[in-house]
């Protein structure tokens, strides 16, 4: 009789520290996840370079083509009042996807019936590939 | 058949029983006494009878010449107001007038200023008055030429400017000369621009021109300022002047503007001192260099951050918030608007989609003051006065007037330790404007060699070029150094197409004697509206700097159908069509060298701004206006 309690004693501690193991796995499991959706929603789009290939010859006439300069500038540098630069390091690609097909505020929505997804990449492209500024010490002007 | 003398209509007599009718005592200010005087000394010679039947009128008339005509007593009365010019686009409604004007006026105070179009001697006279502080006169034509002005003073009501309007017309049916002027005439003839003027009035003898006169003046030079039309009749005008009469002519007395009750003011600035983030809202509040430097002191003595959308503070000032400026507003406490053109919409995010919404920026307990004369004269038709603002303290009194007082107000009620959060603040602010004035610095590289040229290099190349020069006008970027009261021309209007040029003109008008070189940045599409106003510049040696903000479109409507065509998803490839200003490009060099003015361009290259702007500065300092054609950015 005492044999058969101390086997039962084993038996539910075995059952307990497999579950408690069992359930240490699943919270670390669970942990990790929550830290990836985490850090993923934290960078809600890609990065930069996540973006599709673009083609920035292409991007620069589409630019042009679908009035982005408009509001943006030639060379993707904003609009005093208008719009804001856009380029050269551009918000992330989702971002500006978003932004593009749902805008905030004034801009007026491009839709993937006016602008394809592809499109857009060759866009983000151009902004991407403009130059740096100078530095504004560099310039005598803006001394 | 004889007629009965009773039913004769014999308009001369009419006139001449008007005429004495009034007070008979003559009265004028210095200068013009004389020329009155002379007047009635030389018409001492009976004027000869004109023979005149009921119906159509003799051909025999033998007299055929008058020695004085009513035309001649209005510019005694015009030369009473001070007026240094006139400008006007002829027209034969007010012909004796203009006759007058040039000949027994001597054409001096006023002077003639002859322009291409009734719109431009309109926002020509806004433009004078934005620099002079004071009107303007401009004559029109009845009819078409008032009709041509309406867009012009339209301007000038929204923008409350005091544009003073003398308007021909022949409202005596019997007087016409047979076609045209049945055209050029009407029988209530400021009628079609009452909506849009503070006063108008049709004089019927020359004592009631005189009084309405003086007091068509005081009323447009009263805040809020407004255009006024004073109607001419040409019968007025031409018909000879009575014998031995004499008129009175008002002595000038110009209102006091209406300030705001003490205990408001009180209130007001309770609210002011209490405040832990206080933000002043300011248009155009300053009048004068003196009413700058009180501006200042109310913001010093606060040290309250001010958005400043009518040049009332240096523009380095520390406390001049105004880049970035908006994002105060969420934070504010209390907000003051003083004289703000649209007080809701500074305090609202509006969103233009399809479906129209707006966010209120403010915190729900923020407290609202305004100080505006906009609030003592409204008219129904047209909705220039802009969105209703709830607010908590509301003033309907001229800004300017009233803010010494609340200056004073808020310097008894602040305390030691008030005066020292105050300092604390000021020291924030002034950190948080140089950050944007940095902010702004770098944001200008960006497409610094671009071609078209961007505004930012545009801007930086012509301060450069005027910066040690004694100037005026300007551009809108940061590194302009407005520090005194006449560099800016502070200038607002209904945003007709078509007003910058030719106010333009008129603000260096007004500075010629000043000897300062004026700045302008001119778009094309507004120049394209009545481009005689380049010739009326270089016809009057009026000396000023141009320079082109030639994007090749009306930008702003290619913008809306841009939108218009995204919402309706069909690809903006044909926004450009009506929109745009291309094929050919306009040379708007040899436009301006066409009507006299040195030109050079079109610019594309930003390389080649700096070495054509020192020779444009260098003719405009000779007297004469200059031109650059610089083909820029959309924006």
């Amino acid at each position: 009789m005492r044999e058969l309690l101390q086997r039962s004693i084993v038996t539910m501690a075995l059952i307990v520290l497999t579950a408690l193991l069992i359930i240490t796995m699943r919270s670390v499991a669970l942990a990790k996840t929550r830290a990836e959706a985490g850090a993923q929603s934290a960078n809600a789009a890609p990065k930069a370079e996540n973006a599709p290939a673009g083609n920035a010859k292409n991007g620069k006439a589409i630019y042009t083509t679908a009035g982005c300069y408009e509001c943006h500038g030639r060379e993707a540098q904003g609009g005093a009042g208008t719009g804001p630069k856009l380029g050269p390091d551009p918000i992330p690609f989702a971002a500006f996807v978003f932004q593009v097909r749902t805008p905030r505020d004034q801009m007026p929505p491009y839709t993937a019936k006016v602008l394809s997804d592809a499109q857009m990449a060759d866009i983000y492209a151009f902004v991407q590939s403009q130059p740096q500024p100078p530095k504004a010490d560099s310039i005598p002007l803006l001394k | 058949m004889k007629k009965s003398k009773k039913t004769l209509v014999d308009r001369r007599k009419f006139l001449k029983g008007a005429a004495v009718g009034g007070v008979a005592t003559l009265v004028a200010s210095t200068g013009v006494v004389n020329a009155q005087q002379s007047l009635v000394a030389r018409s001492a010679p009976a004027v000869p009878p004109i023979p005149r039947p009921e119906a159509d009128p003799s051909t025999d008339v033998s007299v055929l010449t008058a020695d004085r005509t009513g035309s001649d007593f209005m510019v005694d009365v015009i030369k009473t107001l001070g007026f240094e010019y006139v400008a006007a686009n002829p027209g034969s409604s007010f012909r004796a007038l203009h006759e007058s004007l040039v000949n027994y006026g001597g054409n001096k105070n006023p002077e003639f200023i002859t322009c291409c179009h009734e719109e431009s001697s309109v926002a020509l006279a806004q433009g004078y008055s934005a620099v002079a502080g004071k009107p303007m006169m401009v004559m029109a034509h009845s009819t078409v030429g008032l009709q041509h002005a309406s867009m012009g003073i339209y301007n000038a009501w929204a923008g409350k400017a005091p544009v003073y309007i003398v308007l021909g017309n022949t409202v005596d049916a019997a007087e016409r000369r047979p076609g045209v002027e049945w055209d050029h005439s009407a029988q209530d003839a400021a009628a079609m621009v009452r909506d849009f003027t503070k006063w108008d009035d049709v004089p019927a003898s020359l004592p009631h021109f005189a009084e309405s006169a003086v007091r068509a003046y005081r009323i447009a030079t009263t805040p809020p300022r407004e255009p006024v039309v004073l109607v001419a009749d040409s019968t007025l005008q031409e018909s000879p002047i009575p014998t031995n009469a004499s008129f009175h002519i008002p002595k000038l007395v110009l209102d006091t503007a209406p300030q705001g009750d003490s205990g408001s003011v009180m209130e007001a600035a309770k609210l002011l001192v209490a405040a832990e983030n206080p933000v002043v809202i300011a248009g155009h509040v300053v009048r004068s260099q003196a009413s700058m430097q009180q501006f200042i002191e109310f913001a010093e003595a606060l040290q309250v951050p001010v958005i400043d959308q009518g040049g009332n503070l240096p523009s380095r000032h520390p406390l001049n918030q105004s880049l970035g400026g908006r994002g105060l507003i969420p934070n504010a406490d209390v907000i003051i608007g003083l004289d703000v053109e649209d007080f809701w919409g500074a305090l609202h995010n509006y969103r233009d989609q399809l479906h129209r919404s707006s966010q209120a920026l403010t915190r729900g307990n923020v407290k609202l003051i305004t100080i505006t004369s906009r609030d003592l004269y409204l008219k129904s038709n047209y909705q220039d006065f802009e969105r209703f603002q709830d607010v908590d303290v509301a003033m309907a009194a001229d800004a300017e007037v009233t803010l010494p007082a609340l200056t004073e107000a808020i310097k008894k009620l602040s305390t030691d330790d008030r005066k020292r959060v105050f300092q604390d603040r000021g020291t924030k602010l002034a950190a948080a404007r140089q950050k944007a004035v940095e902010r702004a610095r770098v944001d200008a590289t960006y497409g610094w060699d671009a071609s078209p040229i961007s505004p930012a290099r545009l801007s930086a190349e012509v301060w450069n070029a005027v910066k040690n020069e004694d100037w005026a006008g300007g551009l809108n970027g940061a590194e302009w150094n407005y520090e005194k009261y006449y560099q800016r021309t502070r200038l607002s209007s209904a945003a007709g197409v078509g007003f910058a040029a030719p106010s333009a003109v008129g603000a260096a008008l007004a500075q010629r004697k000043n000897g300062r070189l004026y700045v302008h940045q001119q778009n094309d599409g507004d120049l394209m509206y009545a481009p005689g106003v380049l010739w009326t510049a270089a016809h009057h040696r009026i000396p000023m700097l141009w320079v082109m903000h030639n994007n090749r479109a009306y930008h702003q409507e290619v913008m809306h159908i841009q939108r218009m065509a995204n919402r309706h998803q069909r690809g903006i490839e044909n926004a450009g069509i009506g929109t745009t200003i291309l094929d050919p490009n306009i040379d708007y060099a040899k436009l301006a060298q066409s009507m006299g003015w040195y030109a050079e361009g079109p610019i594309t290259d930003p390389k080649d701004l700096g070495p054509a702007l020192k020779k444009a500065v260098d003719v405009v300092k000779r007297g004469q206006p200059a031109l650059l054609d610089t083909v820029t950015q959309p924006r």
